[in-house]
């Protein structure tokens, strides 16, 4: 049963492709004008748009365009021209380090301000002002103040991650039962073996939730602010293609920056899996 | 005068000695002078408008490398001459017989001049680094910046540049500011801008080189073809690239010449250049002025005509330029020499007519303007499709010249005055003299071989108007339409 589950689902998102594909393909080709007339000199100077054409790429367009760079992923023409894998490489490693970095800090005060009710009400009104912080709008001030484009998007990164980390790690950390926590003082264990062997596996789930959510954020963060101060990343890549017009490299940047941002998510998830318990 | 008078003038006596009589020779005396004037020109802004005025008042305080340069290509020519003439009056009797330019022309066959000129100035120093970070927007009047790169120039004056492409002229503002890049492409009047602080800290900036004169273009969406009169463009929304930009201050000039407000009748707003195109194709702008390759794409894009080239408002106006902070030039001149003499040679190249087409073909591809070839190939050798069936020839529709008229800068701060981006009373020609390196381009021009022009002001004539850089107070209030 589940595996006929499994391959009617897999049947229905194909068929659902299948269709999306050929009503863009469809809708491509209407769009083709017919060809405009023009002197042959001056028809020389003008793009394919100008003569008819459309400017939308077909399905067909983009396969091709997708086909190019995973077949070519790392080449290096230039500081302002290098293959997709290498720009992936800068962002998700700019992601990461601003990831880990927001967890370093957000998991430790997450837990005290969940365990102790006095931080939890002090630290409130800051978390409350700067969590709703579009994390774009820090970046003029790290640029000025950071005085450098790579470590401000890191620092923006930081700063988005940040807050669910926190506020999960604090709700997590609050609400581990109240009979756990009981029994383990009744058996005299020390604070630290109490925060590590039983707040802690109790709160881990709430906590990688947060994780995950933090890493989404962080990767629809980095393609804005890439594409902000440019030079390197996938959000630049996008911005370059932009500059050019080519909307079938925007297309094939949309594609590998939602298939990066699954497996990021993927392994958190798995993560998840991992500490999930049933009480 | 001592060794530093003309060697070649048989007017001027040769005996050495300097003139305040405190140093060994005339080169230490100079010497000496240089390093008094240095710490001058990396003092921080002060606050108020006064206290700069009065911090930009020494309107001669050039940066120390540029005298030492001076100096020393001095010195040996006049070592030289002193050798070869021994006597003084019979240098002076052979230099009034035959001519200054024959006596260099004769003395350079027994002696090679120039090599030991440039053998002396590259023992004043190694360079101080050579990995250089310069920054570019990707259009067509950064050519200059951007092809010295494939092509060369940067290598062959010792230096390993990678020019960044940037997103826009506020990023690459910041980038400056921050030092992440040594050196940057910028649109002419953002030195002065930075200079006085207008729109950013004030920082002291300088201008060593324009890139390219014109070469930029009112285009219009082609649902305008018919509305070929200014005065029909009320409600427009138009696009410039930034603020401070000769784009800004053309297009309110040209609207208000035909009785147009910029600020009440139609609406002009800052975009990126790269997305005015998409911007014009959704009829967000009505039109823009931008730089190319933007204007031709919209061409050839079939979704706008160019309906001016700027060239037809002011003939040979300024547009983007090669600017630097003067903390890099103070910290690295000899760095800055070679970068400033690598641009100079790429903007000379660039301005041959014959060099276009391979110009246009080494900086389409994607590590530089990402553009098709035949778009930028239109922009720079000025035949192109006009939008409206016809092919034009405008060999001049951009063009390449490094001098940095001081002039210039005085009508760039006149329309940031008219147009209230500058409130305070300011001085011009202090802060053009001291933002626009114009004695300095034409010293190195010179010493590439150049022909530099002998003054920096000259009266520049813009749709029929004249501007006299004598008088800027009087050119701002003669105009009708103006914010002050």
């Amino acid at each position: 049963m589940l595996k006929s589950t499994n391959v009617r689902a897999f049947l229905l998102s194909m068929l659902m492709l299948v269709l999306f594909l050929g009503a863009w393909h469809i809708w491509v080709e209407q769009q083709k004008g017919p060809a405009v007339d023009m002197d042959p000199e001056y028809a020389k100077l003008m793009g394919i748009t100008a003569k008819g054409g459309s400017a939308m790429p077909g399905p067909l367009d983009v396969g091709r365009s997708l086909w190019g760079h995973i077949t070519d992923p790392f080449y290096d023409k230039g500081p302002n021209d290098k293959g997709i894998g290498i720009q992936l490489a800068y962002s998700i490693a700019r992601v990461l380090t601003g990831f880990l970095l927001a967890a370093a800090i957000a998991i430790p005060i997450g837990f005290v301000i969940g365990m102790s009710p006095v931080f939890r009400q002090a630290f409130d009104p800051f978390v409350q002002v700067l969590k709703p912080v579009s994390p774009l709008a820090w970046m003029p001030l790290a640029l000025y103040t950071i005085k450098d484009s790579g470590t401000s998007s890191v620092f923006v990164i930081f700063i988005c991650s940040i807050w669910p980390m926190l506020i999960n790690t604090a709700f997590g950390v609050a609400s581990v039962r109240r009979e756990w926590i009981n029994v383990a003082r009744t058996l005299e264990v020390s604070a630290p073996r109490m925060a590590w062997r039983v707040i802690l596996p109790a709160a881990a789930p709430t906590i990688l939730t947060g994780m995950r959510i933090s890493i989404g954020i962080a990767w629809l963060v980095i393609v804005a602010a890439e594409m902000l101060v440019g030079g390197t990343g996938i959000g630049y890549f996008v911005w370059n293609e932009w500059n050019n017009l080519s909307i079938t490299g925007v297309i094939s940047s949309i594609i590998f920056i939602g298939v990066i941002g699954m497996l990021l998510d993927l392994i958190l998830a798995s993560a998840a899996r991992l500490v999930e318990y049933a009480e | 005068m001592g060794s530093m008078s003309n060697p070649f003038d048989p007017s001027k006596s040769l005996s050495s000695g300097c003139p305040c009589g405190q140093h060994g020779s005339m080169l230490e005396h100079r010497l000496a002078e240089c390093a008094g004037e240095a710490p001058k020109a990396g003092s921080p802004a002060a606050p108020s408008s006064e206290a700069r005025a009065e911090a930009y008042a020494p309107v001669d305080d050039r940066p120390a490398w540029e005298n030492r340069e001076a100096v020393v290509s001095r010195i040996v020519e006049t070592a030289v001459v002193k050798s070869v003439f021994g006597a003084d009056a019979s240098r002076r009797a052979f230099l009034r017989a035959v001519g200054a330019s024959t006596a260099l022309a004769a003395i350079s066959q027994v002696f090679p001049l120039d090599d030991l000129k440039a053998r002396v100035l590259d023992a004043k120093g190694p360079l101080e680094k050579s990995a250089l970070k310069v920054g570019f927007v990707p259009i067509t009047c950064a050519t200059p910046i951007i092809m010295a790169a494939p092509m060369g120039f940067y290598k062959k004056h010792g230096l390993d540049v990678d020019v960044i492409k940037t997103a826009g002229w506020a990023v690459a503002r910041d980038k400056s500011l921050s030092g992440e890049y040594d050196a940057a492409h910028m649109l002419t009047p953002m030195p002065l801008a930075i200079t006085v602080g207008a729109g950013s800290v004030a920082t002291p900036w300088t201008m060593p080189a324009v890139e390219n004169i014109n070469g930029q273009a009112i285009t219009l969406h082609n649902k305008h073809k018919d509305k070929l009169d200014p005065k029909q463009w009320k409600g427009f929304k138009f696009a410039v690239p930034f603020e401070y930009s000769m784009h800004n201050f053309l297009l309110r000039y040209f609207v208000a010449e035909h009785g147009i407000d910029p600020d009440k009748d139609i609406q002009i707003r800052v975009l990126p250049p790269p997305e005015m195109v998409a911007n014009l194709r959704a009829e967000n702008v009505d039109g823009y002025l931008s730089p190319d390759p933007f204007n031709q794409r919209a061409v050839y894009d079939g979704i706008g005509f160019i309906y001016k080239l700027t060239k037809e408002i002011w003939p040979g106006h300024p547009c983007c330029a090669f600017a630097a902070s003067r903390k890099f030039i103070d910290e690295n001149p000899n760095t800055f020499l070679a970068l400033f003499k690598a641009i100079i040679d790429a903007t000379a190249f660039s301005s041959k007519p014959e060099n276009r087409k391979e110009i246009a073909a080494a900086i389409s591809p994607k590590n530089y303007l990402n553009q098709p070839t035949t778009v930028v190939e239109q922009v720079l050798t000025g035949r192109f499709a006009d939008g409206q069936g016809k092919v034009r020839n405008e060999p001049d529709r951009i063009d390449f010249d490094p001098f940095p008229w001081h002039s210039m800068g005085i009508w760039i701060l006149t329309q940031m005055k008219r147009w209230g981006y500058v409130k305070d009373d300011i001085n011009y020609q202090a802060i053009a003299e001291q933002v626009y390196l114009a004695t300095d381009a034409a010293d190195v021009m010179k010493s590439m071989g150049l022909t530099p022009p002998s003054a920096t002001y000259k009266t520049h004539t813009i749709m029929g108007k004249e501007f006299d850089p004598k008088k800027p107070e009087e050119y701002v209030n003669s105009f009708a339409i103006k914010r002050t």
